[in-house]
């Protein structure tokens, strides 16, 4: 569904993505884990376009999106959760999800998602008339997950859902994602928490310092001995 | 009461050239929300709207040269942002401002260049530049429609801010341009948009200052426009609400100055007032944390 080749990103004299190749097969989980600064959130921000592409392409649905803007891409079905949350802060929770379905005009579609958003996290139904910043920031997770939701999207990229999160409520959020991908769309997700991810996922690739170092099902990854010293701690 | 009844004249002057400081404010506060910038070239457009409405009735009637007037200020606020602003979207802020002081410079210099320096005398617009009288003062009617279509306008800002979706786009590009993106939000239009009704305002409050302070010359923009925005600080640069109360409150107080007759204090009021709010309280009456802040 998604293909990236050879992926390339500078910033500046930085180069933070240096060839990176991932294939994002329909309907599977696939995560992304690497270090602090390993380019992870780069690689999802140039797939959304919001930061430039020095080399590479990027194929959705067969489709070149390479030089696609971010509307565009939101609009073929692609939409992120951006790292740390980011909800509109003086918006409430339902103005927030409403600016998710921003570019869409069914009014019964947007109704019936938030429904069902509604009832994946049922504490944004009883906040549905607060102000974003002063939810917990759980419930602005949940927010910034059901706010991308919103667009309906058919590839459903997260980066670090569970950044900062107690125990409990990462197996929430954790069970939500399977539940989203049970509903049909593809997920790609960022995660420090690489021993949950791993074990969720059909696939998985290691990036390390701008390169995609190592790459494979969920299960044998976990048993990689690499991967257990460098990001399981084991 | 005798107060009251003796400055009579001076407070419905403050009150209406409060409103028309208002009407310029919340361009220059709208922008700030948006951009984080100054934009020191909305006085000088406002001065042009002016000079628009001088010529205009020349060319046609009265009916027409109004909207004239009005969709000419909206084209020239909209095109100053593309020309001077856009393209320098992700240099620092201080290069977007140096090009706002170019502008404003444009401005006057092409306003120079026009009337050749002379002053020149706004039209007198049938009905709102007649005098009436209020519980024994003498006033124009402008004086009394100004308040009342401030008023007006401002809330139909708040509510297109508050409760449409394109009100919800705005408040979201305001806080944050790459998560708005990824909302499919386009931000060269929201921000377009904002310059509009900036602009629009301005243009309102021209055809309204300038039938009260006939005349208009090329620096006609810098004390209005100046003491606009040291409302919008006072109000709490980024509130709607703010910058209008910041506007009446030194709309009337420079007018009260004026009447226990220290004439020549009262712009020297609104800049020590400036002074003091920068000392005491930077953010202003509704700084920052404001939900209307756009
Ligand atoms: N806007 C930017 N300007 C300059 N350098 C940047 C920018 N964004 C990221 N970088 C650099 O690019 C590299 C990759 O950053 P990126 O945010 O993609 O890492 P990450 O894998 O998401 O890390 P983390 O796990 O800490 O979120 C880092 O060295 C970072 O400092
Ligand atoms: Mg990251």
């Amino acid at each position: 569904m998604l293909k990236i080749e050879n992926l390339n990103v500078h910033y500046g004299g930085i180069h933070a993505l240096r060839g990176v190749n991932m294939h994002i097969e329909k309907g599977k989980i696939i995560s992304l884990i690497g270090a602090n600064g390993a380019g992870k959130s780069t690689t999802l921000k140039s797939i959304m376009g919001l930061v430039n592409k020095s080399g590479g392409s990027v194929i959705y649905k067969g489709e070149d999106i390479t030089k696609s803007n971010t509307i565009d891409i939101v609009k073929k079905g692609i939409a992120l959760t951006p790292e740390g949350r980011k909800v509109f802060p003086d918006q409430t929770v339902k103005e927030n999800l409403l600016l998710g379905a921003y570019l869409r005009k069914d009014k019964k579609g947007i109704k019936e998602d938030l429904e069902w958003i509604y009832t994946l996290f049922p504490r944004l139904l009883e906040r549905e008339w607060q102000i974003a910043a002063t939810l917990s920031g759980g419930e602005q997770q949940m927010l910034a997950v059901g706010r991308s939701l919103m667009s309906r999207p058919e590839l459903l990229m997260m980066d670090e859902p569970s950044l900062g999160l107690a125990p409990i409520i990462v197996k929430d959020i954790f069970s939500i994602i399977k539940e989203i991908n049970r509903a049909g769309v593809s997920v790609l997700l960022i995660e420090q928490n690489a021993k949950a991810a791993l074990e969720i996922s059909d696939y998985a690739y290691v990036l390390e310092t701008g390169v995609v170092t190592l790459e494979g099902a969920g299960k044998d990854l976990i048993s990689n001995d690499a991967v257990r010293k460098a990001y399981l701690g084991a | 009461m005798d107060f009251v009844r003796d400055n009579l004249p001076y407070i419905l002057a403050g009150i209406s050239v409060g409103g028309q400081y208002a009407l310029i404010a919340i361009g220059y506060t709208m922008v700030y929300g948006i951009l984080r910038l100054i934009n020191f070239a909305h006085g000088d457009m406002f001065m042009i709207a002016g000079l628009m409405g001088v010529y205009a009735v020349t060319w046609m009637p009265l009916y027409l040269a109004i909207p004239f007037v009005i969709i000419f200020t909206v084209i020239l606020g909209f095109a100053i942002e593309r020309v001077a602003y856009k393209p320098l979207r992700s240099a620092p802020r201080m290069s977007v401002m140096i090009s706002a002081i170019g502008v404003s410079y444009l401005l006057q210099n092409l306003a120079l260049y026009i009337t050749g320096g002379l002053t020149k005398t706004y039209p007198s617009i049938p009905w709102i530049s007649n005098t009436v009288k209020v519980f024994g003062a003498t006033t124009k009617v402008v004086t009394l429609i100004t308040p009342v279509l401030t008023i007006a306008l401002v809330v139909a800002l708040v509510l297109l801010i508050n409760h449409t979706k394109m009100g919800m786009a705005m408040r979201a590009v305001s806080r944050d341009f790459e998560t708005a993106r990824l909302m499919g939000i386009k931000i060269d239009s929201v921000i377009s948009l904002t310059f509009i009704i900036g602009s629009f305002l301005a243009a309102v409050g021209s055809i309204l200052y300038f039938s009260n302070y006939t005349g208009v010359m090329p620096t006609a923009g810098a004390m209005p426009g100046l003491k606009a925005f040291v409302a919008a600080v006072f109000g709490g640069i980024g509130s709607i609400p703010g910058a209008v109360i910041g506007a009446f409150i030194i709309g009337i107080c420079e007018n009260i100055i004026k009447g226990v007759g220290w004439t020549t204090f009262s712009d020297a009021f609104t800049f020590a007032l400036l002074i003091v709010i920068l000392i005491v309280k930077p953010t202003g009456l509704f700084g920052e944390k404001n939900i209307d802040k756009v």
